[in-house]
């Protein structure tokens, strides 16, 4: 029987072709969608890591609560015995000092005279080592586009982007003005060796790269950090671990009371990534769902044509002996069929054009000039193992509710007057 | 007892249209026995179509009792009467009504698929059944490839393919020219002979009544007359073509 019916699908093309596209369709739009996001999620969790939040962190719970203005009055002192204590605690763990500092940048001229100034966002980290892990986490000799990596203390990288806003090219000296951690004004002599280019519009606009040396001894931060980020060894973000992992330091060193005890925090715990992630799912789980609604009365639409191109065959088959909940649950067993094949092609063509998009990106540069998030300009899609079978949820889902929503007619049809219907 | 295929008595069968109610069979009483060659004769509204309904059990009398094949209508749920049809009952429509993706080898198939024959058993039967119509050639063929005459012979096949007690037949040369219509007619009673399959006709075609042993006729829901007759002198069988 089983054969029979796939004859009668292979060969009615409208009973299989029409309903197939439709799934394929909407099967091949869920998964580039969810690719897409996926492509998206990661690369913000990425970015974010690298740049700012690192897969953990550990700062005081002060800076903590005031990290938006970049508090190095709150920084973590002694910080290199903390940071060697991390390592040997949690040797899974790549623990990296860093201070994040905010200034004005000025530009002399000829005669030492402001020519021009500019807000700057700076990023301590270690440079000078050639293998230095920053080095390679920021894959700063592949950003870097003019001139070359810092060699000694008081040499900075500066965004190309903001270079040429500045007029200034490598070998030029900039004089940073800013406060210390101690609150005193500081204004400090740099000589640019190099500029870089991210691909992130926030990093982009006014960022320069200074070691952390440099930085520590022109904010008067001596044996202190702003922040000691971690990262996995092989950089896969596992929100568990790093929540396990966040929840045990806590219980030992942030005590309720001191506002300067070190805490552990992840990376959706920061830049309510948390909320963003619960939110992109809902809205992921809610386009699903109105995909399947949207699918199912297409689907539903379809099923009821092809009950009317089908009528007479109906009649015969319910005439000859086949029972009417049969004949309902083969038309059911024959759209699970074409909703499998539908979904099986839909979920290959999504998975090309989501590996297309995964390897080439879509550059969204001047889409992005004024987005605050840290996103990479070229928003590319990612493949999941869940990619591989996403598609088959609505795809399967619509095409049975459709045809068993169009198939209930079966039911009301009258065997009574089959002999009249066939007379025509 | 035994040979009773079906057994009315004092069958009626109202309609309701709106308000008013139609009788469409009054107080029928009908024996048809196993091996009969019979029809059902008289104009459109006489009840023949209605009175094919119920035989078949397609639909269920309004008042009276209703034997088919041992099993009384009234207590029948759809269920137990597709199963009396798929087992026992073979139907041959005017339209032909072949499902047109299959072969007529698939076609004739069918029936036996709903019964869940194997294979091998299946493959015999349907030869048998095509060889009896005398449409061996054309198995791979689709429906739409066929001639009327061809069209009608498949559907005779389909019939009595899974070996039925009672053929249905609904004005089954209404589509087919003179020629063709006494090919099967010759078929279907060299069917009868051969099986003894009964076979029930609804008709008002005179070549149909010319083959009939038995010709029941109705009038507004009534039967009017129950005739016997012996038309074998008149017509060759089928193998003698």
């Amino acid at each position: 029987m089983i054969r029979f019916l796939l004859k009668g699908i292979i060969r009615d093309r409208s009973r299989s072709f029409f309903p197939g596209i439709i799934v394929s369709t909407g099967v091949f739009i869920t998964v580039v969608m969810y690719c897409w996001v996926q492509g998206i999620f990661n690369d913000m969790f990425s970015v974010t890591a690298r740049f700012q939040t690192g897969h953990v962190k550990v700062v005081t719970r002060a800076y903590h609560e005031e990290e938006k203005r970049l508090p190095n009055d709150l920084a973590l002192l002694q910080s290199d015995s903390l940071s060697a204590a991390l390592q040997q605690q949690y040797p899974q763990i790549i623990w990296k000092e860093r201070i994040r500092f905010a200034g004005l940048l000025d530009v002399p001229d000829e005669n030492g005279e402001t020519r021009v100034q500019g807000p700057v966002f700076g990023m301590a980290l270690n440079l000078l080592t050639r293998d230095a892990f920053d080095r390679k986490i920021l894959d700063l000799e592949m950003t870097l586009t003019a001139g070359h990596m810092p060699d000694n203390t008081g040499e900075i990288l500066i965004t190309e982007q903001f270079a040429g806003r500045l007029n200034i090219q490598p070998g030029d000296t900039v004089t940073f003005m800013g406060m210390t951690m101690y609150g005193s004004m500081v204004m400090q002599n740099l000589r640019i060796s190099g500029t870089v280019k991210f691909g992130i519009s926030t990093m982009d606009r006014s960022t320069i790269i200074v070691d952390i040396e440099t930085a520590r001894e022109m904010l008067d931060m001596q044996n202190a950090a702003g922040e000691i980020v971690g990262f996995f060894r092989d950089f896969i973000y596992r929100n568990e671990t790093a929540a396990d992992l966040a929840g045990e330091f806590n219980r030992n060193y942030s005590h309720s009371g001191d506002e300067f005890a070190p805490t552990m925090l992840t990376l959706v715990d920061q830049g309510g990534l948390r909320e963003i992630m619960s939110y992109t799912r809902t809205m992921m789980a809610v386009m699903i769902v109105i995909f399947m609604f949207i699918l199912s009365v297409i689907l539903w639409n379809t099923g009821l044509i092809g009950g009317i191109r089908r009528y007479r065959e109906i009649g015969i088959r319910l005439a000859m002996g086949e029972p009417k909940d049969k004949l309902y649950f083969t038309m059911i067993g024959e759209a699970a069929l074409i909703g499998l094949f539908g979904s099986a092609i839909g979920t290959v063509l999504g998975l090309l054009v989501a590996w297309y998009l995964q390897r080439y990106g879509v550059d969204l540069t001047g889409v992005m000039k004024n987005v605050n998030v840290l996103l990479a300009n070229k928003l590319r899609a990612q493949i999941t193992p869940v990619s591989y079978f996403v598609g088959f949820i609505p795809g399967m889902f619509a095409i049975i509710l459709g045809t068993a929503l169009s198939g209930l007619g079966i039911y009301k049809r009258s065997t009574a007057s089959l002999f009249k219907e066939f007379e025509e | 007892m035994e040979n009773k295929i079906v057994e009315l008595q004092q069958v009626d069968k109202a309609y309701r249209m709106g308000r008013h109610e139609f009788l469409a069979l009054k107080k029928v009483n009908l024996v048809i026995e196993k091996g009969e060659f019979c029809g059902l004769v008289g104009p459109s509204g006489s009840g023949k179509t209605t009175l094919l309904n119920i035989v078949g059990t397609l639909d269920t009398p309004t008042a009276g009792r209703a034997m088919v094949l041992n099993h009384g209508l009234e207590n029948l749920t759809h269920r137990q009467a597709a199963r009396l049809r798929s087992r026992y009952i073979g139907f041959i429509f005017q339209t032909f009504n072949l499902l047109p993706v299959y072969t007529v080898y698939e076609n004739v198939e069918f029936p036996l698929l709903l019964l869940g024959r194997p294979e091998p058993e299946r493959h015999k039967m349907v030869m048998e059944a095509l060889e009896s119509v005398h449409l061996l050639d054309k198995l791979d063929n689709r429906p739409a490839q066929l001639s009327g005459g061809e069209s009608q012979r498949v559907a005779i096949a389909r019939s009595i393919v899974k070996k039925p007690q009672l053929v249905l037949a609904d004005e089954p040369t209404a589509n087919l020219d003179a020629e063709n219509s006494h090919h099967i007619l010759r078929i279907m009673r060299e069917l009868n002979s051969r099986y003894n399959i009964t076979f029930l006709f609804s008709t008002h075609d005179e070549k149909v009544i010319s083959y009939l042993r038995r010709k029941i006729s109705l009038v507004d829901g009534r039967i009017v007359s129950d005739e016997h007759l012996r038309p074998e002198e008149n017509h060759a069988t089928a193998s003698d073509l």
